[in-house]
């Protein structure tokens, strides 16, 4: 966590802190995190500050909420360089990555609507695999269709 | 290898092992020899889409080497159409069969099917996926007639958005280091997906919307249907139909030993004149589908061919 991405907005006193959020994508790291919908969850938002390694960056609190690695990888298809602080009274409690494995598994449905995993009634797991990490490529494991990045996350399970 | 999905499944000396099996399988299939090599095993043909060439195609490779063959019957009676799952369709070919065969509407069907049972699974055709036994039999034919798979021009013409025989024979084609042009209305070009990865692997790639302009230098000319249903309106279509229809006279200034090749059935796009030119290949293509079908199933059931034919 940047100083400067820390003074902008108070400190927490338990939750999660994720910085390094590419500049824009915090709306859509809600989004996945199925938070944006939440009425009773205090969030804040820092959205453009500078940053070293991303040149801008956003940066979200979560409060009262630690959010598990299984949810944070979720986040590796938008933000796969955030760094994330698990914050227990004031003090980091605990810091994770997340991290983009090979494939991703249940995590967002193939968007290809003639796709076998498009019947919801089928049972095997959904997986996206990982062809490459930068730029982010991601083909269904069984249709092989690339995935738009963008439109992964109206397809979240 | 266990199942065939798409023809990444297989290395380069698999395919020509492949290929020299199923020379031998000729004399068997044309009935000159009975070989029952497969007896007592037994194919299960799913069949979720009407196809009666590819379908045959594989119970007569089964039933030549003395194999046996379940059908799925009629999609529109069986329990697929009340809304059974494909996942639980192939637990049932588990029990009953020694090894599938899938062509389903869907695409990344065969994928499922192969994760979901122990038996192997082979893919005929999943949605606009891949259609890997017609690439052997096309790989079958084309050395058959050019004695190689190297080095050679090979033009891929007509739906190459929607042909998924075409999407899996390129990418083979390739690895054998032939040179491709995709000739197609644009409307209907090749996926950006198989033509990312071919050129990524340096393959000699040439996209164009003109028929047969450089028809000289080509060795082999695979045409594939265009179909009415892939355009908005017919006047749309009868434009495109039009245009990529082979005639005999195109055929002039071709080569002499270049061959014509299409998985069939065709529509318009081969005029009948085509069929007494020595360039035509297409009806025996379609019967070294048998061969080629009949040296995959000894493959994947692994039965050794050499020791039982001896
Ligand atoms: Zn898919």
């Amino acid at each position: 966590m940047s100083e400067q991405g820390m003074r902008r907005v108070t400190a927490i006193q338990n939750g999660t802190v994720i910085d390094h959020i590419p500049a824009g994508s915090s709306l859509s790291v809600l989004g996945m995190l199925g938070l944006l919908d939440s009425r009773r969850t205090p969030i804040s938002l820092v959205m453009n500050v500078p940053s070293k390694k991303l040149g801008r960056k956003d940066v979200i609190k979560v409060e009262d909420r630690e959010l598990t690695q299984e949810e944070l990888d979720r986040l590796a298809i938008i933000a796969s360089n955030a760094s994330v602080a698990i914050i227990r009274d004031f003090r980091v409690a605990e810091k994770r990555t997340v991290e983009l494995g090979s494939e991703l598994v249940n995590i967002a449905r193939c968007s290809f609507s003639n796709c076998i995993t498009a019947n919801p009634m089928e049972p095997l797991p959904h997986r996206l695999v990982v062809r490459s990490a930068e730029p982010m490529e991601l083909r269904c494991a069984y249709c092989g269709r690339i995935q738009e990045i963008g439109a992964l996350i109206n397809h979240l399970i | 290898m266990t199942s065939l999905i798409t023809m990444d499944d297989l290395t380069n000396e698999e395919i020509i092992s492949i290929l020299d099996i199923a020379e031998q399988m000729l004399p068997i299939a044309r009935g000159e020899a009975y070989t029952p090599i497969l007896s007592g095993k037994v194919l299960a043909n799913l069949f979720f889409e009407p196809s009666t060439r590819t379908r045959m195609s594989f119970e007569a490779a089964m039933k030549r080497l003395g194999g046996s063959v379940l059908n799925l019957g009629d999609v529109s009676t069986s329990s697929v159409v009340k809304g059974e799952t494909l996942f639980d369709t192939m637990q049932m070919m588990d029990g009953y069969a020694d090894i599938a065969v899938i062509r389903h509407p869907r695409q990344g069907a065969a994928k499922y099917s192969s994760d979901a049972v122990e038996i192997p699974v082979i893919n005929a055709g999943d949605g606009a996926g891949h259609h890997p036994t017609q690439t052997l039999l096309d790989l079958f034919t084309i050395r058959k007639c050019h004695g190689t798979l190297e080095g050679l021009q090979v033009a891929l013409v007509g739906d190459l958005r929607y042909g998924r025989t075409v999407h899996s024979l390129s990418g083979a084609l390739a690895r054998f280091g032939s040179s491709l042009t995709f000739i197609s209305p644009s409307s209907l070009s090749m996926p950006r997906e198989i033509v990312q990865d071919l050129r990524n692997s340096g393959v000699d790639i040439v996209e164009t919307e003109d028929f047969l302009g450089s028809i000289e230098s080509l060795d082999v000319i695979y045409m594939t249907r265009i179909q009415k249903e892939r355009f908005p309106d017919e006047e749309e279509y009868r434009k495109v139909a039009g245009v990529f229809c082979l005639t005999a006279k195109d055929l002039v200034n071709a080569k002499k030993n270049m061959i014509i090749m299409h998985p069939l059935p065709r529509v318009n796009e081969i005029a009948p004149d085509v069929d007494s030119t020595p360039h035509a290949k297409y009806f025996e293509q379609a019967f070294y589908g048998v061969v080629a079908r009949m040296a995959l199933l000894c493959r994947l059931l692994e039965v050794d061919v050499q020791e039982a034919i001896e």
